[in-house]
């Protein structure tokens, strides 16, 4: 099924948890509303006419530059048995962020909610095992979105770069040296 | 904040466990957790009652770094993902990135990208059934295999002037052509794959009955359950689901190669074995095998062109998301990139890696195996900590 048919049918069977479908682009996308995107997810697994029994990606954007600052949730969902893509994505607001989780539907959105919640700090309701799993568990904050700043210790150890060692990072720019233009060797040139 | 409300929660308390249960930490420095990850077992005697995974060692927030940089500066991070097979990385995110940009780059550059990502295939192969015949009490093949991933490496430095991290496939183009000669070095190192390595990696590992015994009946991954968690790869085909990116959405011009996808079929067990897992790897080693073939014959009857003619000065996408997906070694590699049309940088990348998703599927598969095969279970998965932690 082509995107238009899979929007038509989305919108069709779901009615109002669905608002709205961007078919131009690359890659054309349903906006889901967020209290309802378990019940959609659950929608597109079960239909035969979707099938769609994997999901490739759930990735979270952090807008807070918009007019109403938000988190995009984006879930790319694919057909084994049907061959077609479809992307599902979902807004919320930046302010206590939280979705229901999907973790049911995909057992593989397990992890990257995870990620999402570390990265992000979205809370996925109804997920089993909510917890950092890239950060250590005694991590301040969500370093992926756009307003992150480094603390400037961790347990006692510097994170943050000292002035001193941006500098030596930039030493080569500063004198002149570089960057490097690198021919590889033709060590085993043989005589044509 | 809203997160504050979950406690932390760093593994199972005494309270969980009945009598008789016993906690076990694997790793994170376990030999045979091929780099850092950390399994903690809930166990009862020598079975298996649980399993629980810890990653995060290796974490660096790649996907941080690269909102800072220029989109070709984000290549070499990719390299540094799976650092077994940098070549599949960077030609994923090249190609996703060609495509928000619609740029289209000659048939020479396509066919070098397919004879590099298909010798990247079977240097990883190598690795991958080496360590794996290790973890399980062989040395021997290890080193036999080693050996000759050596000579890939070889090929890779005469081309780039590296041997692991390659920086080669830049959006619109290669950073270098290769070099004179190159051509007959790899038809004489594919003669020798096909003729000595291959034969003997099937009679020494393959139809060895101690291998075929020790595997064949272990970790089996049920195809509903592959589905769910999004396996992909070697451990998907494995199962006996014949998806292969190469096949199905071909790009590079995989479609016009003669080759077949290896699945698992369960000769000496049910179908998803470890044993299936690797057949389908070395067999997959053949395959890339005929594919360079091909390949080289083809580079032959084409025109030389300028590596770097598409190659944009300055990459600035317009205002578009993507989620691009190639076959790397492991499975289904996916960059999710998002350019806001505004500045050189990209706004977001995420990276949907093969073996995040095949090590969530972990505690699935470990309940009820012995301790010992749970070393089975992880080699033949085939993860790469540096990706799965990124």
């Amino acid at each position: 099924m082509d995107a238009k048919g899979i929007a038509e049918r989305l919108a069709a069977e779901l009615g109002d948890e669905v608002a709205g479908s961007e078919l131009e682009g690359t890659d054309p996308f349903t906006l889901v509303r967020p209290e309802s995107i378990a019940h959609v997810a659950r929608f597109c697994h079960d239909d035969p006419e979707l099938d769609f029994d994997n999901l490739m990606c759930l990735a979270a954007v952090d807008y807070p530059g918009d007019d109403s600052p938000r988190f995009e949730i984006v879930y790319v969902l694919f057909s084994y048995g049907k061959r077609h893509r479809h992307t599902l994505k979902v807004r919320v607001p930046r302010e206590q962020a939280a979705v229901p989780s999907v973790e049911e539907v995909w057992g593989v959105a397990n992890w990257h909610e995870r990620e999402a919640y570390d990265l992000f700090g979205i809370l996925f309701t109804g997920h089993s095992d909510l917890r950092r799993i890239l950060l250590p568990d005694d991590w301040p904050g969500h370093p992926l979105r756009k307003d992150w700043e480094d603390p400037e210790f961790y347990n006692g150890m510097r994170v943050k770069p000292t002035e001193q060692m941006a500098q030596r990072a930039t030493a080569g720019e500063q004198i002149g040296v570089g960057p490097f233009q690198f021919t590889p060797p033709n060590r085993h040139v043989e005589p044509s | 904040m809203a997160t504050e409300a979950i406690p932390l929660n760093y593994g199972w308390r005494l309270e969980d466990l009945d009598d008789d249960e016993m906690i076990l930490q694997m790793g994170p420095q376990h030999p045979a957790t091929h780099g850092v990850l950390r399994v903690e077992l809930k166990t009862d005697g020598e079975v298996v009652k649980d399993a629980r995974i810890h990653i995060g060692y290796l974490h660096r927030c790649f996907e941080k770094h690269a909102e800072s940089i220029d989109y070709a500066g984000v290549i070499p991070f990719t390299d540094r993902m799976d650092y077994v097979a940098s070549m599949g990385n960077s030609l994923g995110y090249a190609l996703t990135v060609e495509r928000m940009l619609e740029i289209e780059v000659s048939p020479y550059v396509q066919t070098l990208r397919v004879i590099f990502a298909e010798l990247q295939r079977i240097a990883s192969h190598c690795v991958a059934v080496g360590t794996y015949t290790m973890d399980i009490g062989a040395f021997t093949p290890f080193l036999h295999l080693l050996r000759d991933r050596e000579k890939i490496l070889d090929l890779f430095e005469w081309t780039c002037g590296a041997r692991l991290l390659y920086n080669y496939n830049w959006v619109g183009g290669l950073s270098h052509d290769i070099p004179q000669g190159w051509t007959r070095a790899c038809r004489e190192f594919l003669k020798e794959f096909d003729a000595i390595t291959f034969p003997e990696l099937m009679n020494l590992i393959i139809t060895n009955k101690i291998f075929i015994k020790r595997t064949a009946e272990v970790g089996v991954l049920p195809v509903e359950l592959a589905k769910s968690y999004d396996l992909t790869g070697p451990n998907m085909r494995g199962s006996g689901v014949p998806y292969d990116l190469r096949k199905d959405e071909p790009y590079c011009g995989y479609e016009s190669y003669d080759f077949e996808v290896p699945v698992g079929k369960g000769e000496y067990g049910p179908p998803g074995s470890c044993f299936d897992r690797n057949i389908v790897r070395v067999r997959e080693m053949a395959e890339g095998s005929r594919i360079i073939h091909q390949a080289l014959d083809r580079l032959e009857t084409l025109e030389k062109a300028d590596v770097r003619e598409k190659v944009p000065k300055r990459i600035k996408p317009p205002k578009v998301d993507h989620y691009g997906r190639s076959e790397a070694p492991r499975g289904h590699l996916g960059y999710y990139i998002v350019a806001d049309g505004k500045g050189v940088q990209p706004y977001r990348v995420k990276v949907k890696s093969p073996c995040f998703t095949a090590m969530s599927v972990f505690h699935h598969l470990a309940r009820g195996v012995f301790v010992a095969d749970i070393i089975a279970l992880i080699g033949s998965l085939d993860v790469v900590l540096g990706e799965i932690d990124r």
